[in-house]
């Protein structure tokens, strides 16, 4: 299928990409990676007047480690991301999380700003933001993930505010993310990842409400020395599942009691 | 190499330098000078009446040619879509499918108007621009409902949704019940399922207005089919027209019709005097091309205390869609082969075929013989689960052991060693150590189960002692053998092979006939204007008949030859022996001439009286009978018990299609055939919402599985030659699929055997799973 | 309305204007005359457009064209343009085909596996090649293929040299 026309414009600096977002209007698009955007163009259930290509934008694309903090620019491709020693290093978590982001050509290509701009609640990298209180870098401020993703592929992001980067803390200790699907290459039925910080347990849920959702009840009970069977029962708090192709509301939720202790039992 | 071991060898295809390289040509890569794009704009609704259609606004779009309706169409084009007879030659109606639809649409992607314009691109915009006034009506689903009287209409002016009601008795089978001990009954589910091949249809129509011919190139299965029918359909003589398949990326039996977008773009083409290219987009070809399955059944099994198995009734509900498909009728075969490799006193079934608001169903992979397969292997397990027997003793207990053996419709076995190829898959599996370890597994609490598939399937379709009265046709198979004067050979054929790799196959029948280099034999296929009539390629046929007739023009050549060799050699015929291409007289093998210097002197002069030049001969065959491959299949699955996720653990197939030409292509169709069935048993299913809307309209919710979901296929054969042709081969094409999806849900349900769970439908979902294991344990 | 790029495939640089919404695909396809490289489905689920983009494995219908300006290309007719790629022969001598529209996609995707990682495990080339569909072949000849031109590579002596028959 085809997408319908649209005007197209590259930006090599933040400045410049906002200023094309300003010139463009409401209906205009970051162009990043393009892998959620671009399927959705040709079946056109979008179709942006224009384009702001910021697949060359300066300044997005390295990853850096200072003070307690991995930032990833919003520029690095998912591939990277997983390769990368600082990352394998600092936060295996996010290295494993993007090894299991898409397929190996949409890894070579997606990009975590356009995985966060998206907002998706399938999202993985959105998941892990939130759950380790990361913070959304963009062209006009710094966004605590906590407040970021607000509803259904809705974030707290204006028309003109561009996603420089991701700041997370640096955590090293025992984690796991299970992506439950069908296909290896399928968005998550259901995902859970849990992360030891060295303090506390981090515990975050994938595709299992409107947004990206962490699970206080399941932390809280780990803090309060609960076996990983134990708290797994409190995964279900706050989810908000829906019924739909691929499975029940019931059966999702069924599925994060049981990934959650497993992901605790299988945490490395 | 020498030419005598060719047949048997595992040869590398010659298809594949030019597919591994990107230098197929497949329709999409095709283009003809002056050629303009068609785009099909199609209903959104399950039902809908047509109110308003306004093409003005996209007639003026940029770079459109023409937007033509159904009245355009009508001044063109004569003639709806064709329906076989196909076992049921008196259905109850069939309505007329015109290729747009005019007043009503009945179902999501039926063509309305068509957009023609000088670019794809500019294609696709107009047709949004086309405006048309839908009044949504209620869509019929489901056809428990659907046959009830006074149920709403699939389409206004029917008098119901029964599209024919057949009965098809094989036996008594009132007697055969009287004498049950035991009677098991089940309804087992045959979901919508997609054949997506990944190339979608396609064509290219040129119309020559000055010849007043057409050729279409187009993405089929049967070139010279579709010629017949689009000649009829536009008036033409079938000689004007000239159907050209070119590489097809796969079919799996979405392309053994004529479709709407031929006749279509053959009209357009006529009617604007350019080239005309269609193009199907995946989503397109989700609606557009027609399903497979789609199917109901309620058995009922009678059997003795000992396992005998005595009589099996079916009803088989099937779901057609909004029009018949043209070969629809045809899975109504599995009322006829329903009762397996097994003897049976009587076989009782009825076939309903119920119109809904759906894309037609047509044959996919197996078409009919999947489903019985399915149908009898859950019988056997249930019956066995029922007087507590091992399924391997109540199977081994009803094999048929000897051949011929007609079934109870009168349909004859033609050879067969059941017992054989299950001995060897138990052996593989080392089926004791298995139940062992499932009794340990399950001691743990964990759910390990064995699936056997043990299945016969009719192929090579087919004699027209039979395919006359049943299909209204004879459906033999073509072949022309041309030995050129330098001794190289042409061979053209009916069939059309989309991956079966026939031009290797078939020159190695060829060359070993012969008698000639392999490299020197030419396959040529898919033009219309080539080879003699043939019925293309489908339901196992390519070898077992189109490859006989191939043979047999090799033996006219070869006959023909000794007759000149014996003028030559100045010898009597009956004393000039052929022998590997050289032709000499008995006992004086030195002077010898070779088939090419005999092609030579055959084109020249100076032939024996009464021999006309020339070295050619061409064939119909028509077989004296099907061809009946057999098998079984083992699967052992591991059930999660948390999450209802079924792993497989192993695959076994044991297959016997009697002698084999290519061991290796023919190990690639079992493969690929497993993989069709576990993906049906598993994981694809065409979904809907209430109001008839497809819920898996691409490939991100349709679950065509990856490398990933695929467990490794560990596959023997058995030896059975057929008696039917000379080379004693049967058919490959689909039997993996025919077998496969039984042997994983018989691995599912015994597995879950010890929650008291007899049945599973497909695709076991782990959502599904789950909750029926949920349901148990309360 | 029109930009113009310049991109270089297979090793040839080429100067062309395209409307800003022409997919690689469609570019490749129909600008170049490149027609290996195939669409086989809307939502870039099956790879069959899998070229690499400065050596990476990408979906050509997951980009537009005027993306990938001053950047190089490789599509499946570059892979083998002088001799064929080892895994072009594996396909070949291991049956890792059958109607081969989706061939070349899997064949790019295998490619910079091999490229990255010349000892693989099977769980790499699962994981390499998950973004590819085959309806044909059920894969088994597929890891087959990859699996031989793995070890084509590491013992080229033993290489999977396609056999071509003759009489």
């Amino acid at each position: 299928m085809i997408p319908a026309a649209f005007e197209y414009a590259t930006a090599t600096t933040v400045d410049e990409a906002v200023g094309h977002l300003h010139h463009y209007g409401e209906d205009a698009k970051l162009l990043a990676g393009g892998q959620s955007l671009v399927p959705l163009m040709r079946l056109r259930l979008a179709q942006p007047s224009a384009l702001v290509d910021i697949s060359r934008m300066q300044g997005v694309g390295s990853i850096k480690r200072d003070d307690g903090h991995i930032t990833v620019g919003a520029g690095v491709r998912h591939a990277d991301i997983e390769r990368d020693s600082t990352v394998r290093d600092g936060l295996p978590l996010l290295a494993e999380v993007a090894h299991e982001v898409g397929d190996a050509q949409v890894r070579n290509l997606g990009t975590m700003g356009g995985v966060i701009a998206h907002g998706d609640a399938a999202g993985d990298y959105c998941t892990l933001a939130l759950m380790l209180d990361a913070e959304i870098i963009t062209s006009k401020r710094t966004h605590p993930a906590s407040a970021f993703f607000r509803d259904v592929f809705t974030t707290a992001l204006d028309p003109d505010e561009v996603v420089t980067g991701v700041r997370f803390p640096v955590a090293r200790g025992p984690h796991a993310y299970i992506k439950f699907r069908r296909r290896l290459y399928d968005w998550a039925i259901a995902g859970v990842m849990v992360q030891d910080t060295g303090s506390e347990w981090r515990v975050g849920y994938v595709n299992l409400g409107s947004t990206p959702l962490r699970g206080g009840g399941v932390e809280q009970a780990l803090a309060d020395g609960a076996t990983p069977t134990e708290a797994a029962t409190h995964a279900v708090e706050g989810l908000e599942p829906r019924d739909d192709v691929r499975a029940t509301a019931e059966y999702k939720r069924h599925l994060a009691t049981v990934l959650t202790r497993r992901a605790l039992e299988t945490a490395t | 190499m020498a030419v005598t071991t060719m047949i048997g060898a595992s040869i590398q295809r010659r298809e594949d330098p030019r597919l591994v390289t990107g230098h197929g040509a497949y329709i999409d890569d095709l283009t003809r000078p002056q050629m303009v794009h068609m785009t099909v704009v199609r209903s959104p609704f399950a039902h809908a009446a047509i109110r308003g259609l306004d093409v003005a606004a996209a007639r003026s779009a940029p770079g459109v040619v023409a937007v033509l309706t159904a009245a355009d169409f009508r001044a063109v084009i004569g003639g709806g879509i064709p329906v076989a007879n196909a076992f049921v030659p008196d259905k109850a109606q069939v309505p007329d499918q015109f290729h747009v639809a005019e007043s009503e649409a009945i179902y999501q992607g039926e063509a309305i108007a068509v957009v023609i314009a000088s670019s794809s691109y500019a294609a696709a915009d107009a047709a949004e621009l086309v405006r048309i006034d839908f009044d949504p009506l209620p869509a019929v689903m489901d056809v428990d409902k659907a046959i009830q009287p006074g149920s709403p209409l699939v389409a206004s002016g029917r008098p119901d949704n029964i599209g024919w009601d057949a009965v098809f008795p094989g036996g008594d089978i009132d007697a055969a019940f009287t004498e049950a001990d035991v009677v098991v009954k089940e309804r087992i589910h045959q979901q919508r399922v997609l054949p997506v091949p990944m190339e979608g249809r396609g064509c290219i129509a040129e119309f020559d207005n000055y010849d007043n011919r057409l050729t279409l190139w187009t993405s089929t299965q049967v070139p010279h089919f579709v010629r017949l029918f689009l000649s009829t359909a536009l008036g033409m003589a079938e000689s004007q027209v000239r159907v050209i398949a070119p590489h097809v990326g796969g079919a799996f039996g979405s392309k053994i019709r004529p479709y709407p977008e031929e006749y279509l773009a053959s009209a357009a083409s006529k009617l604007l005097g350019r080239p005309v290219k269609w193009i199907e987009d995946r989503s397109e070809n989700l609606v557009a091309t027609t399903h497979g399955r789609g199917q109901v059944y309620d058995i009922e099994v009678a059997a003795k205390r000992d396992g005998t198995l005595l009589g099996l009734k079916l009803t088989q509900i099937l779901d057609i869609g909004a029009y018949h498909g043209v070969f629809s009728a045809f899975q109504v075969v599995a009322c006829l082969v329903a009762g397996g490799p097994y003897t049976w006193k009587a076989v009782h079934g009825r076939s309903i075929g119920v119109f809904t608001n759906r894309t037609s169903t047509d044959p996919y992979r197996g078409a009919g013989r999947p489903e019985a397969t399915h149908l009898c292997e859950r019988a056997v397990d249930l019956v066995a689960r029922e007087l507590n027997m091992d399924p391997v003793e109540v199977r081994r207990k009803n094999f048929v052991k000897e051949f011929p053996h007609p079934n109870n419709f009168g349909l004859v076995y033609d050879s067969g060693d059941y017992d054989k190829t299950l001995n060897r898959a138990l052996e593989i599996v080392d089926y004791p150590a298995l139940r062992r370890r499932q009794e340990e597994l399950r001691a743990q609490g964990r759910y390990l189960g064995v699936g056997l598939s043990t299945y016969v399937e009719i192929c090579g379709i087919g004699p027209s002692a039979a395919t006359a009265p049943a299909a209204g046709v004879a459906l033999v198979e073509s072949s022309m053998v041309r030995v050129h004067p330098t001794g190289s050979v042409t061979v053209t054929v009916g069939t059309h092979a989309h991956g079966q790799g026939h031009d290797t196959t078939f020159a190695q029948i060829v060359a070993d006939t012969l008698g000639v280099p392999y490299d020197t034999v030419e396959i040529r296929h898919g033009d219309t204007n080539e080879s003699p009539f043939g019925y293309g390629t489908y339901g196992s046929r390519s070898l077992a008949v189109g490859g006989i007739s191939i043979l047999k023009s090799c033996q006219k050549v070869v006959d023909k030859a000794r007759h000149l060799a014996a003028h030559v050699l100045e010898a009597a015929e009956e004393d000039v022996v052929h022998d590997a291409g050289r032709y000499h007289v008995k006992g004086s093998p030195e002077t010898a001439k070779t088939i090419g210097e005999l092609a030579f002197a055959a084109y020249g002069a100076g032939l024996p009286e009464g021999m006309e030049q020339g070295l050619e001969a061409v064939t119909y065959f028509d077989p004296p009978n099907f061809v009946w491959p057999f098998g079984a299949h083992i699967c052992v699955v591991e059930i999660d018990a948390e999450t209802g996720n079924v792993a497989i653990e192993r695959y076994v197939a044991v297959d016997d299609c009697g002698n084999v030409i290519n061991p290796m292509i023919v190990d690639g169709q079992i493969h690929g055939g497993i993989a069709q069935g576990i993906a049906q048993a598993l994981y694809e299913e065409v979904r809907y919402d209430e109001s008839g809307l497809m819920l898996t309209g691409t490939f991100l919710d349709y679950l065509v599985p990856t490398i990933a979901e695929m467990p490794h296929f560990e596959t023997e054969r058995t030896v059975t030659p057929s008696p039917t042709n000379e080379l004693g081969v049967k058919g490959i094409g689909e039997a993996g699929t025919i077998a496969s999806s039984a042997a994983v849900i018989n691995a599912i349900v015994d597995a879950l055997s010890p929650l008291g769970i007899r049945h599973v439908d497909m695709p076991a979902r782990p959502d599904r799973i789950w909750k029926m294991m949920q349901e148990a344990k309360a | 309305m029109t930009r113009s790029i310049t991109v270089t495939i297979n090793g040839t640089e080429r100067r062309d204007e395209v409307e800003p919404r022409l997919l690689l695909v469609h570019y490749l396809r129909e600008n170049c005359g490149l027609t290996g490289t195939h669409v086989g489905c809307d939502t870039s689920q099956c790879g069959a457009c899998t070229v690499h983009l400065d050596g990476r494995a990408v979906k050509s219908c997951s980009l537009f064209a005027v993306q990938v300006d001053g950047r190089s290309l490789t599509t499946i007719e570059g892979l083998g343009a002088t001799e064929m790629h080892p895994l072009q022969k594996a396909f070949w001598s291991e049956h890792g085909l059958q109607c081969g529209f989706c061939t070349p996609g899997f064949i790019m995707a295998a490619a910079q596996l091999l490229a990255d990682n010349p000892e693989p495990t099977d769980e790499d080339i699962v994981k390499a090649l998950e973004g590819n569909l085959c309806r044909c072949t059920g894969y088994e000849n597929i890891m087959r293929s990859v699996r031989s031109a793995v070890k084509a590579a590491r013992t080229p002596a033993a290489a999977a040299e396609p056999v071509q028959v003759g009489g």
